[in-house]
Protein backbone atom coordinates (compact mmCIF):
# COMPACT_ATOMS: atom_id res chain seq x y z
CA UNK A 1 0.00 0.00 0.00
CA UNK A 2 1.68 3.27 -1.04
CA UNK A 3 1.95 5.89 1.71
CA UNK A 4 -0.76 8.53 1.82
CA UNK A 5 1.91 11.18 2.13
CA UNK A 6 2.97 10.61 -1.48
CA UNK A 7 1.10 11.61 -4.58
CA UNK A 8 2.21 11.16 -8.15
CA UNK A 9 1.17 13.56 -10.86
CA UNK A 10 -1.50 12.82 -13.41
CA UNK A 11 -0.37 13.35 -17.01
CA UNK A 12 -1.34 16.90 -17.88
CA UNK A 13 -3.00 15.82 -21.10
CA UNK A 14 -5.41 13.61 -19.16
CA UNK A 15 -6.11 16.08 -16.38
CA UNK A 16 -9.32 18.10 -16.39
CA UNK A 17 -9.02 21.85 -16.97
CA UNK A 18 -7.93 23.70 -13.86
CA UNK A 19 -8.75 27.22 -12.95
CA UNK A 20 -7.70 29.47 -10.09
CA UNK A 21 -4.73 27.20 -9.36
CA UNK A 22 -2.83 28.40 -6.32
CA UNK A 23 0.89 27.67 -5.83
CA UNK A 24 1.61 24.09 -4.79
CA UNK A 25 2.38 23.93 -1.07
CA UNK A 26 4.53 21.25 0.51
CA UNK A 27 3.17 19.30 3.48
CA UNK A 28 2.37 15.82 4.80
CA UNK A 29 -1.29 14.73 4.60
CA UNK A 30 -0.85 12.83 7.86
CA UNK A 31 1.85 14.57 9.96
CA UNK A 32 4.14 11.73 11.05
CA UNK A 33 5.41 13.52 14.15
CA UNK A 34 1.84 14.04 15.25
CA UNK A 35 1.23 10.30 15.06
CA UNK A 36 3.63 9.85 17.98
CA UNK A 37 1.53 12.22 20.12
CA UNK A 38 -1.66 10.42 19.07
CA UNK A 39 -0.11 7.06 19.98
CA UNK A 40 0.85 8.37 23.44
CA UNK A 41 -2.69 9.68 24.02
CA UNK A 42 -4.23 6.39 22.87
CA UNK A 43 -1.99 4.31 25.15
CA UNK A 44 -2.82 6.62 28.08
CA UNK A 45 -6.53 6.28 27.24
CA UNK A 46 -6.34 2.48 27.19
CA UNK A 47 -4.49 2.52 30.53
CA UNK A 48 -7.14 4.85 32.00
CA UNK A 49 -9.96 2.57 30.86
CA UNK A 50 -8.17 -0.58 32.02
CA UNK A 51 -7.39 1.00 35.42
CA UNK A 52 -10.97 2.28 35.63
CA UNK A 53 -9.83 5.13 37.86
CA UNK A 54 -12.36 7.90 38.38
CA UNK A 55 -9.91 10.78 38.07
CA UNK A 56 -8.26 9.61 34.84
CA UNK A 57 -11.62 8.86 33.21
CA UNK A 58 -12.98 12.25 34.30
CA UNK A 59 -9.83 13.91 32.98
CA UNK A 60 -10.06 12.30 29.54
CA UNK A 61 -13.79 12.87 29.24
CA UNK A 62 -13.85 16.48 30.44
CA UNK A 63 -10.55 17.76 28.99
CA UNK A 64 -10.87 16.12 25.59
CA UNK A 65 -14.60 16.82 25.44
CA UNK A 66 -13.90 20.51 26.12
CA UNK A 67 -11.26 20.46 23.38
CA UNK A 68 -13.71 18.86 20.93
CA UNK A 69 -16.41 21.43 21.74
CA UNK A 70 -14.08 24.41 21.50
CA UNK A 71 -12.53 23.29 18.20
CA UNK A 72 -15.95 22.65 16.60
CA UNK A 73 -17.35 25.99 17.78
CA UNK A 74 -14.22 27.90 16.78
CA UNK A 75 -13.96 26.30 13.34
CA UNK A 76 -17.63 26.55 12.47
CA UNK A 77 -18.59 29.86 13.99
CA UNK A 78 -15.35 31.91 14.02
CA UNK A 79 -12.78 30.62 11.54
CA UNK A 80 -15.30 29.50 8.90
CA UNK A 81 -16.82 32.95 8.25
CA UNK A 82 -13.36 34.54 8.33
CA UNK A 83 -12.00 32.04 5.77
CA UNK A 84 -14.98 32.65 3.53
CA UNK A 85 -13.88 36.28 3.10
CA UNK A 86 -10.17 35.57 2.55
CA UNK A 87 -8.58 35.64 -0.93
CA UNK A 88 -7.98 32.17 -2.42
CA UNK A 89 -4.15 32.12 -1.99
CA UNK A 90 -4.54 33.05 1.68
CA UNK A 91 -7.24 30.42 2.12
CA UNK A 92 -4.99 27.80 0.55
CA UNK A 93 -2.10 28.81 2.80
CA UNK A 94 -4.28 28.57 5.92
CA UNK A 95 -5.87 25.31 4.77
CA UNK A 96 -2.44 23.79 4.11
CA UNK A 97 -1.32 24.52 7.64
CA UNK A 98 -4.61 23.78 9.41
CA UNK A 99 -6.04 20.67 7.79
CA UNK A 100 -3.16 18.18 8.33
CA UNK A 101 -3.41 18.94 12.04
CA UNK A 102 -7.17 18.42 11.94
CA UNK A 103 -6.67 14.93 10.44
CA UNK A 104 -5.09 13.84 13.73
CA UNK A 105 -6.65 16.25 16.20
CA UNK A 106 -10.36 15.60 15.68
CA UNK A 107 -10.38 11.76 15.71
CA UNK A 108 -8.15 11.83 18.81
CA UNK A 109 -10.40 14.28 20.68
CA UNK A 110 -13.55 12.39 19.70
CA UNK A 111 -12.19 8.91 20.47
CA UNK A 112 -10.84 9.93 23.89
CA UNK A 113 -14.01 11.83 24.85
CA UNK A 114 -16.41 9.06 23.89
CA UNK A 115 -14.34 6.08 25.10
CA UNK A 116 -13.63 7.68 28.49
CA UNK A 117 -17.22 8.95 28.70
CA UNK A 118 -18.71 5.50 28.15
CA UNK A 119 -16.35 3.91 30.71
CA UNK A 120 -17.12 6.70 33.17
CA UNK A 121 -20.86 6.18 32.79
CA UNK A 122 -20.40 2.43 33.25
CA UNK A 123 -18.39 3.04 36.42
CA UNK A 124 -20.91 5.53 37.83
CA UNK A 125 -23.95 3.60 36.63
CA UNK A 126 -25.30 6.59 34.74
CA UNK A 127 -25.82 4.53 31.56
CA UNK A 128 -28.24 2.17 33.32
CA UNK A 129 -31.90 2.52 32.43
CA UNK A 130 -32.64 2.76 36.17
CA UNK A 131 -30.66 6.02 36.43
CA UNK A 132 -33.09 8.85 37.31
CA UNK A 133 -31.86 11.11 34.48
CA UNK A 134 -31.88 8.29 31.92
CA UNK A 135 -33.84 10.33 29.36
CA UNK A 136 -31.06 12.95 29.34
CA UNK A 137 -28.43 10.24 28.87
CA UNK A 138 -30.35 8.81 25.89
CA UNK A 139 -30.62 12.36 24.53
CA UNK A 140 -26.83 12.64 24.72
CA UNK A 141 -26.53 9.31 22.81
CA UNK A 142 -28.75 10.73 20.08
CA UNK A 143 -26.84 14.01 19.82
CA UNK A 144 -23.50 12.20 19.72
CA UNK A 145 -24.90 9.72 17.17
CA UNK A 146 -25.96 12.51 14.81
CA UNK A 147 -22.61 14.22 15.28
CA UNK A 148 -20.76 10.97 14.58
CA UNK A 149 -22.62 10.39 11.31
CA UNK A 150 -21.92 13.98 10.16
CA UNK A 151 -18.28 13.87 11.22
CA UNK A 152 -17.55 10.43 9.74
CA UNK A 153 -19.61 10.83 6.60
CA UNK A 154 -18.93 14.45 5.63
CA UNK A 155 -16.31 16.19 7.73
CA UNK A 156 -13.47 13.66 7.81
CA UNK A 157 -13.71 12.70 4.11
CA UNK A 158 -13.71 16.42 3.12
CA UNK A 159 -10.68 17.00 5.34
CA UNK A 160 -8.66 14.21 3.68
CA UNK A 161 -9.86 15.06 0.16
CA UNK A 162 -8.85 18.71 0.40
CA UNK A 163 -5.37 17.66 1.45
CA UNK A 164 -5.04 15.31 -1.54
CA UNK A 165 -6.16 18.13 -3.82
CA UNK A 166 -3.61 20.49 -2.29
CA UNK A 167 -0.85 17.92 -2.87
CA UNK A 168 -1.50 17.82 -6.60
CA UNK A 169 0.95 19.63 -8.90
CA UNK A 170 -1.81 22.11 -9.77
CA UNK A 171 -4.50 22.13 -7.08
CA UNK A 172 -7.91 23.23 -8.33
CA UNK A 173 -9.12 26.22 -6.36
CA UNK A 174 -12.78 25.44 -6.98
CA UNK A 175 -12.44 21.87 -5.65
CA UNK A 176 -10.63 23.12 -2.54
CA UNK A 177 -13.28 25.78 -2.02
CA UNK A 178 -16.12 23.27 -2.39
CA UNK A 179 -14.55 20.79 0.03
CA UNK A 180 -13.63 23.49 2.54
CA UNK A 181 -17.18 24.84 2.45
CA UNK A 182 -18.45 21.35 3.20
CA UNK A 183 -15.89 21.02 6.04
CA UNK A 184 -16.67 24.39 7.61
CA UNK A 185 -20.48 24.17 7.28
CA UNK A 186 -20.30 20.71 8.81
CA UNK A 187 -18.08 22.00 11.62
CA UNK A 188 -20.60 24.81 12.17
CA UNK A 189 -23.50 22.36 12.50
CA UNK A 190 -21.41 20.21 14.83
CA UNK A 191 -20.55 23.33 16.84
CA UNK A 192 -24.24 24.12 17.29
CA UNK A 193 -24.90 20.51 18.29
CA UNK A 194 -22.09 20.85 20.81
CA UNK A 195 -24.22 23.49 22.51
CA UNK A 196 -26.90 20.81 22.96
CA UNK A 197 -24.22 18.53 24.41
CA UNK A 198 -23.20 21.27 26.85
CA UNK A 199 -26.82 21.68 28.00
CA UNK A 200 -27.20 17.90 28.53
CA UNK A 201 -23.84 17.41 30.25
CA UNK A 202 -24.28 20.34 32.65
CA UNK A 203 -27.79 19.08 33.44
CA UNK A 204 -26.40 15.60 34.22
CA UNK A 205 -23.47 16.96 36.24
CA UNK A 206 -25.76 19.11 38.38
CA UNK A 207 -28.37 16.43 39.05
CA UNK B 1 -15.27 22.53 -13.35
CA UNK B 2 -16.37 19.52 -15.41
CA UNK B 3 -17.98 16.95 -13.17
CA UNK B 4 -18.63 13.26 -13.69
CA UNK B 5 -21.94 11.90 -12.40
CA UNK B 6 -21.65 9.48 -9.50
CA UNK B 7 -24.15 7.35 -7.61
CA UNK B 8 -25.22 8.86 -4.25
CA UNK B 9 -22.31 7.14 -2.50
CA UNK B 10 -21.96 9.61 0.38
CA UNK B 11 -25.70 9.78 1.01
CA UNK B 12 -26.10 5.99 1.07
CA UNK B 13 -22.96 5.62 3.18
CA UNK B 14 -24.25 8.10 5.74
CA UNK B 15 -27.61 6.32 5.79
CA UNK B 16 -25.81 3.04 6.42
CA UNK B 17 -23.86 4.61 9.30
CA UNK B 18 -27.03 6.18 10.70
CA UNK B 19 -28.75 2.77 10.80
CA UNK B 20 -26.01 1.14 12.88
CA UNK B 21 -25.85 4.21 15.15
CA UNK B 22 -29.61 3.94 15.75
CA UNK B 23 -29.18 0.22 16.49
CA UNK B 24 -26.37 1.00 18.94
CA UNK B 25 -28.43 3.68 20.71
CA UNK B 26 -31.40 1.31 20.90
CA UNK B 27 -29.28 -1.35 22.62
CA UNK B 28 -27.33 1.08 24.83
CA UNK B 29 -30.46 2.83 26.07
CA UNK B 30 -31.84 -0.41 27.52
CA UNK B 31 -28.81 -1.46 29.59
CA UNK B 32 -28.95 -3.65 31.69
CA UNK B 33 -32.44 -4.85 30.73
CA UNK B 34 -33.00 -7.68 28.25
CA UNK B 35 -34.17 -6.10 25.06
CA UNK B 36 -35.78 -7.60 21.92
CA UNK B 37 -32.95 -7.88 19.38
CA UNK B 38 -35.22 -7.87 16.31
CA UNK B 39 -35.09 -4.10 15.63
CA UNK B 40 -31.29 -3.98 16.07
CA UNK B 41 -30.84 -7.01 13.76
CA UNK B 42 -33.09 -5.43 11.12
CA UNK B 43 -31.14 -2.15 11.28
CA UNK B 44 -27.83 -4.02 11.02
CA UNK B 45 -28.98 -6.04 8.00
CA UNK B 46 -30.31 -2.89 6.29
CA UNK B 47 -27.01 -1.14 6.97
CA UNK B 48 -24.97 -4.06 5.57
CA UNK B 49 -27.17 -4.20 2.46
CA UNK B 50 -26.58 -0.49 1.90
CA UNK B 51 -22.80 -1.03 2.07
CA UNK B 52 -22.98 -3.76 -0.57
CA UNK B 53 -25.39 -1.82 -2.83
CA UNK B 54 -23.24 1.30 -2.51
CA UNK B 55 -20.05 -0.50 -3.57
CA UNK B 56 -21.91 -2.30 -6.37
CA UNK B 57 -23.21 1.02 -7.74
CA UNK B 58 -19.75 2.55 -7.55
CA UNK B 59 -18.26 -0.44 -9.40
CA UNK B 60 -20.46 0.48 -12.39
CA UNK B 61 -18.82 3.90 -12.76
CA UNK B 62 -16.56 4.07 -15.78
CA UNK B 63 -13.16 5.73 -15.38
CA UNK B 64 -13.25 5.96 -11.59
CA UNK B 65 -9.87 6.53 -9.86
CA UNK B 66 -9.73 3.03 -8.34
CA UNK B 67 -6.00 3.16 -7.59
CA UNK B 68 -6.48 6.23 -5.42
CA UNK B 69 -9.63 4.68 -3.87
CA UNK B 70 -7.66 1.57 -2.88
CA UNK B 71 -4.71 3.58 -1.57
CA UNK B 72 -6.75 5.90 0.65
CA UNK B 73 -9.25 3.20 1.60
CA UNK B 74 -6.46 0.84 2.66
CA UNK B 75 -4.85 3.31 5.05
CA UNK B 76 -8.20 4.51 6.37
CA UNK B 77 -9.24 0.88 6.92
CA UNK B 78 -6.13 0.40 9.04
CA UNK B 79 -6.99 3.45 11.18
CA UNK B 80 -10.67 2.60 11.57
CA UNK B 81 -9.97 -1.08 12.26
CA UNK B 82 -7.86 0.19 15.18
CA UNK B 83 -10.67 2.35 16.57
CA UNK B 84 -13.19 -0.47 16.04
CA UNK B 85 -10.80 -2.76 17.94
CA UNK B 86 -10.69 -0.29 20.82
CA UNK B 87 -14.48 -0.15 21.00
CA UNK B 88 -14.67 -3.96 20.87
CA UNK B 89 -12.16 -4.10 23.73
CA UNK B 90 -14.47 -1.82 25.76
CA UNK B 91 -17.45 -4.13 25.05
CA UNK B 92 -15.52 -7.20 26.19
CA UNK B 93 -14.15 -5.40 29.23
CA UNK B 94 -17.70 -4.51 30.23
CA UNK B 95 -18.62 -8.23 30.00
CA UNK B 96 -21.01 -7.76 27.10
CA UNK B 97 -22.02 -11.14 25.71
CA UNK B 98 -24.56 -13.05 23.63
CA UNK B 99 -26.78 -11.45 21.00
CA UNK B 100 -25.97 -7.80 21.81
CA UNK B 101 -22.22 -8.53 21.52
CA UNK B 102 -22.69 -10.20 18.12
CA UNK B 103 -24.84 -7.32 16.83
CA UNK B 104 -22.49 -4.62 18.09
CA UNK B 105 -19.43 -6.48 16.75
CA UNK B 106 -21.01 -6.78 13.30
CA UNK B 107 -22.01 -3.11 13.51
CA UNK B 108 -18.35 -2.30 14.14
CA UNK B 109 -17.41 -4.31 11.03
CA UNK B 110 -19.86 -2.21 8.98
CA UNK B 111 -18.42 0.97 10.56
CA UNK B 112 -14.82 -0.12 9.86
CA UNK B 113 -15.69 -0.73 6.19
CA UNK B 114 -18.12 2.12 5.53
CA UNK B 115 -16.11 5.03 6.91
CA UNK B 116 -12.90 4.22 4.96
CA UNK B 117 -14.89 3.79 1.74
CA UNK B 118 -16.54 7.18 2.31
CA UNK B 119 -13.14 8.81 2.77
CA UNK B 120 -11.66 6.96 -0.21
CA UNK B 121 -14.61 7.87 -2.44
CA UNK B 122 -14.44 11.58 -1.54
CA UNK B 123 -10.74 11.66 -2.41
CA UNK B 124 -10.98 9.51 -5.55
CA UNK B 125 -13.95 11.35 -7.08
CA UNK B 126 -11.73 14.43 -7.50
CA UNK B 127 -8.78 12.40 -8.77
CA UNK B 128 -7.84 11.41 -12.28
CA UNK B 129 -8.23 7.69 -13.05
CA UNK B 130 -4.85 8.02 -14.74
CA UNK B 131 -3.02 9.32 -11.67
CA UNK B 132 -0.68 6.70 -10.22
CA UNK B 133 -0.28 6.74 -6.44
CA UNK B 134 3.44 6.70 -5.62
CA UNK B 135 4.62 3.15 -5.06
CA UNK B 136 2.39 1.65 -7.75
CA UNK B 137 4.37 0.25 -10.63
CA UNK B 138 1.53 0.44 -13.11
CA UNK B 139 -1.09 2.79 -14.34
CA UNK B 140 -4.41 2.41 -12.61
CA UNK B 141 -6.80 3.55 -15.27
CA UNK B 142 -9.01 1.25 -17.24
CA UNK B 143 -6.73 1.41 -20.27
CA UNK B 144 -3.57 2.26 -18.43
CA UNK B 145 -2.70 5.05 -20.79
Amino acid sequence: MPPVTDVAAAPEAMAPPRTGAPAKPDFEIVPRRGLVVVAIVMVALIVAIAANSLWSLEFFHVAFGAGWTVVDLFLGLVLGPIMGRMPIPARVELTTRLMPKMVLLMPTLVTATLAAGWQLSTKLGTNLSSYPQHAWVVASFIVVGVMAVLALGLLEPANIAVLFELRKPKPRGEVIERLMKRFLYCAGVLGLMQLATLVIMTKLASS
Amino acid sequence: MSERRYPPFTELGMMSLALIVIGGIYLASHIPQRVPLGPAIALLIASGVLVVVNLALLAQVQGFAWARFRQVGGWALLAYAFTAGMIEYAFLRDHLSGGPLVILTLSLVVYAIQVPTLIAFTVARWDSPYAVPAGHGEAAGPSGD
